[in-house]
């Protein structure tokens, strides 16, 4: 192995704090998948159009293929696992997509749920256009979407009722 | 649609993959970490056209961590060529390039490093020494003599060729009223799935076993693998438990698996390669048909469509695989759902200086049915008629079926006039004619187009002996193993891997249907190649009848087995027995009853009770022919292609900005009839899905090639996919005319709405151009084709 420098990256991820040396070049995506073995977060494009890396950080939805794992330091980071309960079962939103069957192949799904919950975080009243605008950096193959705009209407509704636990 | 006769069949049930996939637990192949694993990253020609003089790779293997650079010259001499699917035995291809570099992007060395970023680093330190050579980029220029060869040893550019003439053709032609010709163009895009193609390979030297976990949709690819790499079948063990991230036909990946196979092999280490975007698009051989059509069609003046002529121009690239074959498959549904009296087809495929091309979704249906469609829309104008009234007037008809088509496949079953009326009234026609007019009206451009289409579905393979006639295969079976537990649990094993299609929801369904059994208690898993029955793979919309049948054949012999048990304890004829819900009881006497766990207790414990002859345990598998299948084609290329025909009709209006070019879908309904729905929910969301794909189709993607042959679509940036911002909400009208072919009446579903979109898309475009006065005739109809048209009109302000 080449001796590539490396620093120490030391932040919160799904509300643990986790911390690992990597090399500087060493992407988001890269270090929550392959240093903290968090394989829900997918990699398509590693040029930040297809969304299916996306992850919360600071509470907002990024491209973690964009990122470099040095710049996340001290942040707090939400991947698709902590969508889950405590239990690891589904979450509401996560529920909903079961509901709805909005995915096929799974691969964008993680992407997706981001997304959706990143919308859902502001907005528990989203219309379809809302809902469209917010999975539109996303892209998907399988499904053409209906699905998966019926599965976050649906979460929305839940969440509603229920007011906005996860 | 009523499904009353089914407790599960066609009912709203959640799937069984769906809970991994939304809490991250999916096991794609790029999170399968095997220890020691290294990695791979390849050096590709810069040029479409040269041939390689030297590769020096010493500074790339001077670096700490890098283990070995691989070149063409040490693969040729050690594995076979990659199998091609037609009769060119010298147009050999290996998966990494020798001596010749035949398209930009080829792969010429693959260097083997500790980490992904390592392996790049060190792959740009090789360097390759080239000399160019002519580049052929056009399809019709390769038919030249003196065309530059893309494989001298071939002799020729062309793969394969042929005029088939089914029916009276010139004296149809010479005796029709009327006959026009035209070219439109199927630009070359693919399925391009958002995972990329991965493979990790394995070699075990003491076992001399090669494990392989692979993002892979392919028939026959472990025995490909195994005849590629000189191993036999049994040393090559494709491991299809892996998760795979969406494929719609083109994650074929052999050369990929040689590469791979043959590095952890050779240098006694695991290695992994995953694709990163550009080599998926570039460098990955996954793209799809790239078609000119030269359409010839005679027509009576009352719009009566009686024969076709068809030249369909293909470009394969470099290389071709199972490319050819997807010129074939269409001769199975060449007269699209009308009444066509004959046909003649000439396909013609040929060699480029361009990546090669793969199966995409449809093999080859969808650019057919686009030239099909594109063909009534004109005859109807031609004659002024309405475009729906003159569908109408060609639809094979419900009392015709099962209805046998020029070219030698007869239809199962349709009832296309219904589902037509239903999309319509779907989409509420005369609002949509309304809509439309009013939008001209107020000076913007709109159009409505209709598109009736044929899925083939059962994945037969007679293309392979129509195009190549040393190929004899006659059949593609598929096969499941279920099993029943001394707990009473039900375990069903299917054989080949699934990438979005939802098999383990299928088996479970139909499991559960034949046993009476709740689906949610069955589990659903996948073998090995080493312990697998027979399987052809989730290709050609097919697993629903030959996945679902083998699934309901097992399951009945496990009931027949345990109503036998029961019959033999319960001293009575079996026709004076009856199952429900698992258990058998007597017919007269209901309370003399053998439940379930009774039953399997005697099936796994107790032989002294079981009936002479039946074998202890409680298993059964089941290998499902494909139904009508068994023919070689007939001298003159006539055959049964596929067994089942799904039928869709798109009915679609398009609003287009006339200052930008830019199209919106503002409505959009489709009738669909796959017989009998194991899962609507599966089978609805493959509909959106590939209406998805269409629109991307018709509109936005193609893989571009510079003048001197350089990918100009090489990322999400330039090659453009529909978000959820191009696509529109879609209706979907069911309706059910079951196959009398399969055990439910299903048929397949898996490449629904990518099959008419594009044609419907298109023919809205051209109806939205037609008071212009112009029409496009390529797709992709992207908004700059159409403004450029718009201008070229005149009709700009």
């Amino acid at each position: 192995m080449s001796a590539e420098k490396l620093h120490v990256v030391t932040l919160m991820v799904n509300g643990q704090p986790r911390s690992a040396a990597v090399p500087a070049r060493t992407s988001l995506v890269d270090f929550l998948r392959d240093t903290l073995g968090l394989t829900g977060t997918h990699v398509g494009c590693e040029h930040g159009i297809c969304g299916a890396c996306s992850v919360m950080l600071d509470g907002e939805p990024v491209r973690s293929c964009l990122m470099y794992a040095v710049q996340a330091d001290a942040c707090a980071i939400t991947t698709v696992e902590g969508l889950s309960q405590p239990d690891g079962t589904p979450g509401v939103l996560q529920d909903a997509f079961c509901e709805t069957h909005g995915m096929q192949c799974g691969y964008c799904t993680p992407g997706m749920l981001i997304s959706a919950h990143a919308l859902l975080q502001t907005n528990l009243n989203p219309t379809e256009a809302d809902i469209r605008d917010a999975i539109g950096g996303n892209l998907c193959r399988c499904t053409g979407y209906v699905q998966i705009v019926a599965a976050v209407k649906l979460a929305a509704e839940k969440l509603r009722a229920t007011g906005g636990a996860k | 649609m009523s499904n009353s006769k089914f407790r599960y069949i066609g009912q709203h049930r959640r799937t069984k993959e769906d809970p991994r996939f939304v809490t991250g637990r999916g096991r794609y192949v790029a999170d399968i970490v095997v220890p020691g694993m290294k990695h791979v990253a390849l050096v590709a020609s810069p040029h479409a056209s040269a041939r390689i003089k030297a590769i020096h790779a010493d500074r790339a293997l001077a670096m700490d961590g890098v283990h070995y650079v691989l070149t063409g010259a040490e693969l040729v001499a050690a594995t076979e060529a990659l199998m091609v699917g037609v009769d060119t035995p010298l147009v050999k291809r290996y998966p990494l390039a020798h001596e010749v570099v035949r398209y930009a992007g080829e792969w010429v060395a693959a260097v083997v490093a500790d980490t992904r970023a390592l392996a790049e680093d060190a792959a740009e330190r090789v360097e390759v020494e080239y000399e160019t050579l002519p580049c052929l980029l056009d399809p019709e220029a390769a038919l030249n003599p003196d065309a530059h060869l893309v494989h001298p040893a071939h002799g020729s550019n062309v793969l394969y060729r042929r005029k088939f003439v089914w029916g009276a053709v010139e004296e149809d032609f010479a005796a029709a009223a009327q006959t026009l010709s035209f070219r439109c163009r199927w630009a070359r895009s693919a399925t391009v799935p958002i995972e990329t193609f991965g493979v990790t390979a394995r070699w075990d030297p003491a076992q001399q076993l090669l494990d392989v976990w692979a993002s892979i949709q392919m028939p026959k690819y472990p025995d490909q693998i195994a005849r590629t790499l000189r191993l036999p079948g049994n040393a090559v063990r494709v491991h299809f438990d892996v998760d795979v991230g969406g494929s719609y036909g083109v994650k074929r990946g052999i050369k990929h698996t040689v590469l791979v196979g043959y590095l952890a092999r050779k240098l006694g280490m695991p290695i992994r390669f995953i694709e990163d975007r550009l080599e998926n698009m570039r460098g990955g051989d996954m793209h799809g048909p790239d078609r000119i059509f030269d359409m010839q069609v005679a027509f009576e003046n009352d719009g009566t469509i009686r024969a076709l002529k068809i030249r369909a121009l293909d470009d394969v690239g470099a290389y071709a695989g199972r490319s050819p074959l997807q010129l074939g498959k269409p001769v199975g549904a060449i007269v699209g759902p009308y009444q066509i009296h004959s046909v003649e087809y000439e396909p013609i495929s040929v060699l480029t200086n361009k990546t090669a091309q793969e199966a995409v979704r449809g093999f080859g249906q969808a650019p057919t049915n686009f030239a099909i469609e594109s063909a009534i829309d004109r005859v109807a104008r031609h004659l002024n008629m309405d475009r729906v009234a003159l569908r109408r007037h060609n639809l094979i008809r419900k009392d015709q079926f099962p209805y046998l088509i020029p070219s030698g496949t007869t239809y199962d079953s349709g009832d296309y006039h219904t589902v037509l009326d239903k999309a319509m009234a779907a989409a509420d026609y005369p609002a949509l004619v309304a809509a439309r007019d009013a939008a001209r009206a107020a000076g913007k451009l709109a159009g409505i187009g209709i598109a009736t289409c044929l899925e083939p579905s059962g994945g037969n393979s007679s293309f392979e002996p129509l195009f190549n006639p040393k190929n004899l295969t006659t059949t593609w079976m598929d096969s499941c193993l279920v099993r029943v537990d001394l707990s009473g649990a039900i375990t069903g094993v299917m054989n080949t891997s699934t990438s979005g299609q939802g098999h383990e929801t299928l088996v479970s369904t139909v499991v559960g249907e034949i046993l009476e059994r709740d689906p949610a208690d069955i589990r659903v898993v996948h073998a090995d190649s080493l312990n697998a029955l027979p399987s052809n793979s989730p290709v050609g919309s097919r697993m629903a009848i030959m996945l679902g049948s083998a699934a309901a054949g097992a399951a009945k012999i496990i009931k027949a087995n345990l109503m036998a048990i029961a019959a033999h304890n319960l001293k009575c004829p079996l026709d004076d027995l009856v199952y429900r819900d698992g258990h058998v009881s007597v017919k007269a006497e209901p309370s003399r009853v053998m439940d379930w766990d009774a039953l399997i207790e005697i099936a796994h414990r107790r032989i002294h009770q079981m009936p002479p002859g039946l074998e202890p345990g409680l298993q059964a598998k089941f290998v499902f022919e494909v139904p009508t299948g068994g023919g070689l084609p007939t001298a003159d290329g006539r055959v049964q292609m596929y067994p089942c025909y799904s039928f869709e009709a798109h009915v679609v209006l398009v609003e287009i900005d006339p200052a930008t070019g830019q199209p919106t879908l503002t409505r959009y309904a489709i009738g669909h009839d796959c017989g009998t729905m194991i899962s609507p929910q599966i089978v609805h969301g493959m509909t959106w899905g590939g209406i998805a794909h269409g629109i991307g189709a018709a509109l936005y993607e193609k893989f571009a090639f510079s003048e001197n042959g350089q990918l100009a679509s090489q990322t999400f940036m330039d090659y453009l996919m529909p978000s959820a911002m191009e696509v529109p909400s879609v209706d979907i009208v069911d309706h059910c005319t079951p196959s009398p072919l399969t055990v439910f009446g299903q048929k397949g579903s898996g490449e629904a709405g990518y099959l008419g979109a594009p044609a419907a898309i298109a023919c809205a475009i051209n109806d939205a151009l037609a008071p212009s006065g112009h029409a496009l005739d390529e797709l992709p109809m992207t908004p700059m084709a159409i403004w450029s048209t718009l201008q070229s009109a005149g009709s700009m302000k």
